[in-house]
């Protein structure tokens, strides 16, 4: 374990953004935080989490993945993709943390997706445990540790002091090239201690997903819930754009005549255009698109992925949505179906 | 307000006036409440909450719920109510099939500005004891109003079929100070104030699809075959056009209700690109409040005489 004091993270952070891009959570200046490139007067936020999640370094919201320019009867492939450079991103929480493992299993198994895989590589995730939770969060439903979450490195913070721990190779690379003090682990498992206390508050973490690992797909596909559920759904992307792991894109062209530029974008199952194909859409109404959404993180995707869920418990959604339909409501609603 | 709102949901069903009511649902909280249809008595009894978190406006849930067949009731605030009048006005909404019930509002609050961990609400007069993980706290409700409501414009229910509470009247409010703030800025200042608000923009669609003046059955940005579908942007202006396109789409029928900066994840105050065009509205073309009556004619499908030429624009210091 490592430590340095509170008054020199500036240092730190100068120390780190001199090897590489560094990120940092910082106020967006609308009482919000977002991952914002450290500078000399960047600080760290003291909210909870960004509205934006860490997935977009490594997912973002646009991207270019080909042009292809045409000349008379010759069409040139010209590779435009964004320069990978290497980056930190610290402040990352444990539910953030974890959505890497989700969107992992989705991009790096075969195809590889290399986009996203170069970005990975070159991404040093420093994570920063939480000690001061909201109630909208349920990390420990999915098994983490809102306290000890992973990461090339894993920080904690109290009043005094940053307290810094490598997990990784990656991570202990970056610690070697910094200047930090031995220390023993004890202010750091009382922090942590005090944190699961509160964790054990939290009124959502309590939520028993175990009936969706059932094979009971066609008994939740087919609720009349979903009707209910879904009634008051704008049809907006929120829950799906906040989400640190919805991994839904569309890939598309810009055509000028000569030259094509195509791009892939974050989509939303929840947009009508989703996955239109050329008979159509299978989608037709707000029920389906809202019942994929979460079909997709409860049961679907745990039934491919030896049980594990889509979802992290970030809370995100839960504060976000503009008509506050989220998945602990759809999932409590269920549950009481697969009785 | 809350039992009175309930037994009076219970009466209208119970007695065949209308076979749905619309209004709010409670939630894992005090604050997550969600917009929902009730069939029986005992959804009603079980679930149906009005407090301050009952800001969402449901006028535009009666396009669809209108046309449902049946009849539904719906509960509707005060600055709902231009709304709701607004969407008649466009022949949106059937009126024949919705009751309303016209609901006084004393103004709704913000859970965001209760600051971390709330686990509950409890109303108590002109507080709100609110109980976090962290400890028990009162907050005064004015510290906790939304900033809509804090510039609310006006109590009246401008259309109702029955009516629950006082009938209230227009009200003096401040809702123009902060546009008149940014019209006093150079066009440079302004420029930046818009593109740093702006550029926070996901493109989640939620000011759109909450907007009860966007009532387009399908937007031209949903349509494949429009030609100008965008789920990406094409350069870093777009969104920015995108809100500005809107906000003059909406002109003369936006009520200014505010939900557009209530659903925005990204805390934009789209309200004031609305606010500005009404507020120009009034000074060109005469006071106008859209949804205030059924009878009069918006200001820019109606030509008269009067009206001001273009060159207006380089009389108010345009170029």
């Amino acid at each position: 374990m490592k430590k340095i004091a509170i008054s020199q993270l500036n240092t730190l952070f100068a120390a780190i953004a001199a090897r590489k891009t560094l990120y940092i959570p910082a106020d967006d200046g609308a009482g919000s935080a977002k991952f914002t490139v450290w500078q000399e007067g960047v600080t760290l936020t003291d909210k909870l989490n960004t509205v934006r999640s860490a997935k977009d370094l490594f997912f973002p919201q646009v991207e270019n993945l080909v042009n292809f320019k045409v000349e008379g009867t010759k069409i040139d492939i010209v590779e435009n993709r964004d320069a990978a450079e290497p980056f930190v991103v610290f402040g990352v929480r444990a539910c953030d943390c974890a959505s890497f493992d989700i969107l992992d299993r989705v991009f790096l198994s075969d195809p590889v997706d290399t986009f996203y895989q170069t970005r990975r590589e070159n991404g040093v995730v420093i994570t920063l445990a939480c000690s001061r939770p909201a109630e909208t969060c349920f990390c420990g439903v999915f098994g983490i540790d809102a306290a000890n979450p992973a990461g090339d490195i894993t920080c904690w913070m109290d009043g005094e002091s940053l307290y810094w721990r490598a997990n990784t190779k990656k991570g202990e690379q970056l610690t070697a090239a910094l200047d930090l003090a031995d220390c023993d682990g004890s202010a750091v498992t009382a922090q942590q201690e005090a944190t699961r206390e509160i964790l054990k508050k939290l009124p959502l973490n309590s939520l028993d997903l175990s009936d969706f690992k059932d094979q009971k797909l066609l008994d939740v596909f087919n609720s009349p819930k979903w009707a209910q559920l879904s009634e008051s759904c704008l049809g907006c992307g929120t829950c799906t754009f906040v989400c640190p792991t919805c991994q839904c894109y569309d890939v598309q062209d810009f055509d000028n005549g000569r030259e094509v530029r195509r791009f892939r974008c974050w989509d939303s199952c929840m947009y009508s255009d989703f996955t239109m194909m050329a008979h159509g859409t299978n989608r037709p109404t707000q029920k389906e698109r809202f019942r994929q959404r979460f079909m997709h993180k409860l049961v679907y995707f745990p039934n491919n992925n030896e049980g594990i869920f889509g979802c992290v418990g970030c809370g995100r959604c839960l504060q976000k949505c503009p008509i506050h339909m989220n998945i602990v409501k759809v999932a409590k609603a269920l549950k009481e179906e697969l009785k | 307000m809350q039992e009175r709102l309930k037994q009076k949901a219970i009466q209208l069903l119970e007695n065949g006036t209308v076979d749905r009511i619309l209004g709010w649902k409670t939630g894992e909280f005090f604050y997550d409440l969600t917009p929902a249809v009730f069939t029986t008595r005992e959804q009603i009894e079980k679930d149906f909450v009005f407090n301050v978190f009952s800001g969402a406006n449901l006028s535009k849930y009666l396009i669809a719920e209108s046309r449902k067949g049946g009849k539904i009731a719906a509960f509707i605030k005060p600055c709902d109510s231009y709304s709701f009048q607004q969407l008649l006005k466009e022949h949106r909404i059937w009126r024949d099939n919705v009751f309303v019930v016209g609901v006084q509002c004393d103004g709704m609050c913000d859970a965001a500005k209760l600051g971390d961990g709330v686990l509950s609400v409890k109303e108590d007069g002109e507080n709100l004891i609110v109980e976090t993980l962290y400890g028990e706290k009162t907050v005064a409700k004015a510290d906790a109003l939304a900033d809509r409501c804090a510039s609310c414009k006006s109590k009246k229910i401008v259309i109702f079929d029955e009516l629950i509470g006082e009938q209230g009247e227009e009200t003096e409010n401040d809702r123009f100070g902060e546009v008149a703030r940014l019209e006093a800025m150079t066009p440079e200042e302004r420029y930046e104030f818009w593109r740093g608000e702006l550029s926070r923009c996901i493109r989640c669609n939620a000011c759109r699809n909450v907007c009860p003046a966007c009532s387009c059955e399908k937007c031209v940005f949903d349509n494949a075959n429009s030609g100008v579908r965008n789920k990406a942007a094409a350069d870093s202006f777009e969104e920015n056009m995108f809100h500005i396109i809107r906000a003059f789409h909406v002109t003369g029928r936006c009520t200014d209700c505010g939900e557009c900066s209530r659903v925005c994840p990204q805390n934009i105050p789209l309200h004031l690109l609305n606010r500005k065009m009404i507020k120009d509205i009034n000074e060109l073309y005469g006071e106008y409040q859209a949804g205030a009556d059924m009878d009069t004619k918006p200001p820019l499908t109606n030509y008269t005489v009067d009206d001001c030429e273009p060159s207006i624009v380089h009389e108010r210091g345009g170029l």
